[in-house]
């Protein structure tokens, strides 16, 4: 009895509580609307698809487990993941590592940065869908500038988007130059938060300029590395504009354009294999959820070995 | 090794860098100027030619250019606009009030900066024909008008920016939220606003897969997407095919250099506190 006449008031007050807060959750509620609406619904909806077998226009037929089977004996699903991990790597490593150097070099410069900065970031802001077209242009066989380059010095001309590794080179060197300025931009905020008094005590104990660089600068930017690898790896494993623009919906000689995300696209839009498309998709998903949570595991267990 | 010398050699890579950095845009604006017979051959022409005109020309024969603009201009301004507020308007409430589940719904909000969203277009497009937006700028701008990124980094901004004290005072005088919203925080936040802004158009001025996905309407396209169709159907004509290229890039670098002056040094500040 008394039990309920106090639980009573507090559950009212609560919902005073809450009540009074209405214009609080009238200003978040869009966000929730949208997510809920557009992003999680499809999402869910996604997994569901995986499950069956549909066109997109007649009944959706109940298909168990048939399209993941499907996938395990689909080869041009295993070239696509292959093609993707190998685009990924070839871009990323080179991106990263080029974006560190520029970015310790542009760390000791003290004119003219905010200039760099600038003119390293603009080619972030263009659109891949133009600059793709422009690789095309630059690596076509008779006579893009790089085979007229190549002839200028006596060289053989290479069929650069009529090979498997011509495409994926092209791919890395469009991300490469798409991406280096803004990672080295974000390691250079990095490098100015690293106190220079840890600089000057390891050069007083005899440390070199490669010393200071592995033993301060690359443990201390760690986690900002961590952060640059994850977004890599989250953008690299779903590539698809770069192919689609250079090669077309074939995927270039041998499909060796083909990514993942590039073959649920094509079944579910260009084959109304929508079904398939989104088993395609859940797994994909999965393949990036495994990479990134790799890449925090490996970072966890290189932190956790420096502070023992 | 002396100083000067020193010096000499790092401005000497970093100015090596820019020119790799800009040269596509040149490489772009010759290819514009030239005829696609003038570079594609041997040895190639390397500088500006004087056929611009006839290139813009077959570009505005071969698509609607203008018509996607106005498309692409629409979707990334009204995107931009509803974004800022609602994003905002969340952030603040966010930031400076402490209601029931607060943190609960924080922390659902930022959980969804995980989830590929992406990779659901399939189902997206499914519900886009059921909500008979198939082929409408909707399609493109009703789903991206708030999302997480902004309201966790407004919150921020506000949190630090806003002072308790001013928002008391305004209370003091009878403002609601709305109210100390308009007049209090705007005001306040317009740097950080300015740099969300250029995120966001950015962002989808330069969208690709869905605008590709959703608009079935040869006439009624985004800029990305006129570009590539121009590209799959002209892909040798690179004069003609480089002239359109380069016009949609133009406005989105000028509308950087005249607005961004602190919006790079913000954006990696914000991932280094990340």
């Amino acid at each position: 009895m008394t039990l309920s006449r106090t639980a009573a008031p507090v559950a009212r007050g609560r919902r005073r509580r809450v009540l009074a807060y209405w214009p609080q959750y009238l200003a978040i509620s869009p966000f929730y609307v949208l997510f809920a609406v557009f992003g999680l619904a499809p999402l869910l909806f996604s997994f569901y698809l995986a499950f069956q077998r549909w066109d997109g226009i007649g009944e959706m037929q109940f298909a168990g487990l048939d399209n993941f089977q499907y996938l395990i004996k689909d080869d041009v699903f295993w070239l696509s993941l292959w093609n993707t991990l190998l685009i990924w790597v070839m871009s990323t490593v080179p991106t990263l590592t080029l974006a560190l150097v520029l970015a310790v070099l542009l760390h000791s410069v003290k004119r003219f940065k905010a200039f760099y900065r600038m003119a390293f970031f603009i080619p972030n802001i263009t659109s891949t869908v133009a600059i793709s077209i422009f690789f095309g242009a630059l690596f076509a066989t008779n006579y893009g500038l790089v085979n007229a380059g190549l002839e200028a010095v006596g060289l053989p001309e290479v069929a650069w988007l009529q090979n498997a590794w011509g495409i994926k080179i092209v791919i890395a060197v469009l991300t490469v130059w798409q991406w280096t300025g803004y990672n080295a931009i974000i390691y250079l905020a990095g490098l100015q938060t690293i106190p220079s008094d840890l600089y000057e005590q390891a050069r007083i104990d005899g440390a070199n300029a490669v010393q200071l660089f592995r033993h301060v600068t690359l443990p201390l930017l760690r986690p900002i590395i961590l952060f640059t690898v994850v977004l890599s790896t989250i953008g690299g494993l779903q590539t698809f504009t770069e192919p689609k623009v250079l090669l077309g919906d074939t995927a270039g000689t041998g499909q060796s354009g083909l990514t993942m995300v590039f073959y649920f696209y094509r079944q579910a839009f260009s084959h109304n294999d929508y079904g398939y498309g989104a088993a395609i998709a859940v797994v994909v998903l999965l393949v990036v959820a495994l990479f990134t949570i790799l890449n925090w595991a490996l970072v966890q267990r290189g932190q956790s070995e420096r502070s023992r | 090794m002396t100083r000067r010398t020193r010096g000499l050699l790092l401005h000497g890579v970093l100015i090596l860098g820019t020119v790799l950095a800009m040269f596509p845009f040149y490489w772009m604006v010759v290819m514009a100027t030239n005829s696609t017979s003038d570079i594609y051959q041997f040895p190639p022409k390397l500088t500006f030619g004087g056929q611009l005109v006839t290139n813009l020309r077959n570009v505005l024969d071969s698509i609607d250019f203008w018509g996607s603009m106005l498309n692409t201009v629409i979707v990334a301004c009204t995107t931009t606009a509803l974004v800022l507020f609602f994003d905002s308007l969340a952030a603040f409430a966010f930031a400076k009030y402490d209601f029931p589940g607060r943190r609960m719904l924080f922390g659902v909000l930022i959980g969804t900066f995980f989830l590929p969203v992406g990779l659901a277009v399939i189902p997206g497009f499914v519900i886009m024909v059921e909500l008979g937006w198939v082929g409408s700028l909707k399609a493109l701008i009703v789903p991206a008008a708030a999302n997480a990124f902004g309201i966790f980094f407004l919150r921020q901004y506000i949190h630090n920016a806003v002072p308790d004290s001013v928002l008391d005072a305004a209370r003091l005088d009878g403002a609601g939220f709305f109210r100390q919203y308009l007049s209090v925080v705007v005001p306040i936040i317009r740097p950080g606003l300015a740099f969300l802004g250029i995120y966001t158009f950015i962002a989808a001025w330069n969208d690709f897969i869905w605008p590709l996905v959703v608009l079935v309407n040869p006439d009624q396209l985004t800029l990305q997407v006129a570009l590539q169709q121009l590209n799959s159907v002209h892909g040798l004509d690179y004069s003609r095919i480089m002239t359109g290229a380069l016009l949609s890039v133009i406005p989105l670098i000028a509308m950087f250099l005249l607005f961004a002056r602190n919006f790079v040094g913000d954006l990696a500040k914000g991932a280094v506190r990340e």
